[in-house]
């Protein structure tokens, strides 16, 4: 479990980040939601320690990582793994290079068992056969896949994910979405995805927060999201007609007497 | 303004020097990273060297013969002089500035994109000394193949030279040779080694700063690369200045 508490960050004194807490469950996946610019992405690398907030304290499982020294930083790294929206693969690796990366870096494994947990995770994203290819051969959603399994090949205990979805397909996206879902159960990670794709939130939304202008707006799940009173999370999720009509739909046949 | 600007940059590069120098964490891996970007910026660059070497060690035999055209200065005077101008200056620091153009501009790139498509980010977030892990096998590993760049660089300006003694007859070979070997002094050959391998470390660290510190798109890791080939060639001409002063008098 990781807990966000009274987090607050400003860029050239404008602040982007108003004192947001949160809380993101085990064994869940964990949806930070918000319009571009609504500073979801700063969340998500303060959290990660890529950007350092002014005030407020982040706890993964009750260490506080804003009070931790560099080794200790280095450490809690070890059980974080993280996709990056343009996935980061390392251009000079293979895909199999890309995901043996973080094992021979951090593990005392042989070779042989490297190759055998890379070749594992590939399999376990459902990619075979490109173990040789670069990243720059590969399509996007392949991209994505190798991306999570090099964020899963150390058996991470949380797993972050920056807009997974961006860039690709309907349907690829909705494959991803369920991997993570997948793999989040299975492991009983804590999975944190930053996102702003409609069918992820109403998809895979175990917890979602709702970020809008930098304030904590909302916090629920997939469900209760139909029957929210919020107006600025309505305004965002059922942003067009169809998804207005869906959330009509949902609200007269499951949720009688709900919302509006 | 700019003297503000310049040491705090300096201040920047220093910190991140301190952030390089350190401990790998995998020595295996450092190696195999070392040799392979040997490979790729020493011994790729060889054949650039040698045709620069070749025809520059021409052009200065030519221009030295045109110079030294008087009754009173004897002919292998041109064996020397060009031995020494390769020996004393282009074998080391006009090679260096070349280098800074190629191998400069591709480092700053290279390093460059990788923070802007996010790769930097990722091997921080996976724990990795981001700055140790990809900078000092290109700082060692240049370090470690300048020398024998520049021993190419002497040997084929010099064959350039006898070329041009060999195919025209502006001067007799014998005589070319000859001054080749005149008043030979050991130290400048040491000077201009010692000089290569400060001006090795400045090209490959000035450049990985400018490329790690990209903020933004494409736009800026080309301008990131300029500005490293430029901070690099104003560095090296600067350790010029004050490294002869120091080695020759």
């Amino acid at each position: 479990m990781i807990e966000v508490r009274n987090l607050t960050k400003s860029f050239d004194g404008k602040t982007i980040l108003h004192d947001v807490s949160a809380t993101f469950e085990t064994g869940k996946t964990n949806l930070i939601i918000g319009q571009s610019g609504s500073g979801k992405t700063v969340l998500i690398k303060s959290i990660v320690g890529l950007v350092r907030p002014e005030v407020g304290s982040i706890l993964y499982d009750g260490r506080d990582f804003m009070q931790m020294d560099a080794v200790q930083v280095k450490n809690l790294r070890k059980e974080i793994g993280m996709l990056f929206q343009g996935s980061a693969l390392f251009d000079s690796e293979t895909v199999l290079g890309n995901v043996m990366f973080p094992l021979s870096m951090f593990t005392e494994m042989s070779p042989a068992e490297i190759k055998d947990r890379a070749r594992f995770c590939l399999e376990r994203v459902n990619l075979k056969g490109a173990d040789d290819k670069y990243p720059s051969e590969i399509s996007g959603g392949m991209q994505k896949r190798v991306a999570i399994a090099r964020a899963i090949a150390l058996n991470p205990k949380y797993l972050f994910c920056d807009e997974p979805n961006s860039g690709l397909d309907p349907r690829t996206s909705i494959l991803i979405d369920e991997l993570l879902l997948d793999i989040t159960h299975e492991y009983n990670m804590t999975t944190i995805i930053n996102t702003h794709d409609m069918n992820s939130v109403l998809g895979i939304g175990e917890n979602i927060i709702f970020i809008n202008k930098g304030y904590r707006e909302w916090v629920g799940d997939m469900n209760k999201i139909y029957t929210s009173a919020n107006k600025a999370l309505e305004e965002f999720v059922f942003a067009n007609d169809l998804f207005q009509k869906v959330r009509q739909y949902v609200l007269q046949n499951e949720h009688p007497g709900a919302g509006k | 303004m700019i003297i503000t600007e310049s040491l705090n940059t300096f201040g920047r590069y220093c910190l991140f020097m301190k952030r390089v120098f350190t401990v790998p964490d995998k020595w295996r891996i450092f190696f195999s990273r070392t040799v392979f970007e040997i490979s790729k910026l020493g011994v790729d660059s060889i054949p650039l060297v040698i045709v620069i070497s070749i025809f520059i060690g021409a052009v200065i035999t030519i221009q030295m013969q045109l110079n030294i055209t008087s009754p009173l200065i004897p002919a292998y005077s041109v064996g020397l002089a060009t031995r020494d101008i390769v020996l004393l200056e282009f074998s080391n620091s006009i090679l260096c500035l070349i280098l800074a153009g190629k191998v400069g501009s591709n480092i700053a790139s290279e390093i460059g994109t990788m923070r802007v498509t996010e790769q930097i980010d990722a091997l921080d977030i996976m724990g990795v000394n981001s700055a140790n892990f990809l900078v000092l096998p290109k700082v060692v590993g240049f370090l470690f193949y300048m020398p024998i760049l520049v021993a190419f660089c002497i040997a084929t300006s010099f064959i350039g030279g006898f070329f041009v003694a060999a195919f025209t007859d502006i001067i007799p070979v014998s005589r070319f040779i000859y001054g080749m070997q005149a008043f030979f002094q050991e130290w400048y050959v040491w000077y201009g080694f010692i000089k290569s391998l400060f001006f090795s470390v400045v090209i490959s660290s000035v450049a990985a700063f400018y490329g790690y510190y990209v903020r933004g798109g494409a736009l800026e890791v080309g301008k990131a690369s300029t500005n490293a080939v430029v901070a690099s060639s104003i560095l090296i001409l600067l350790l010029d200045v004050v490294l002869t002063k120091l080695l020759l008098q």
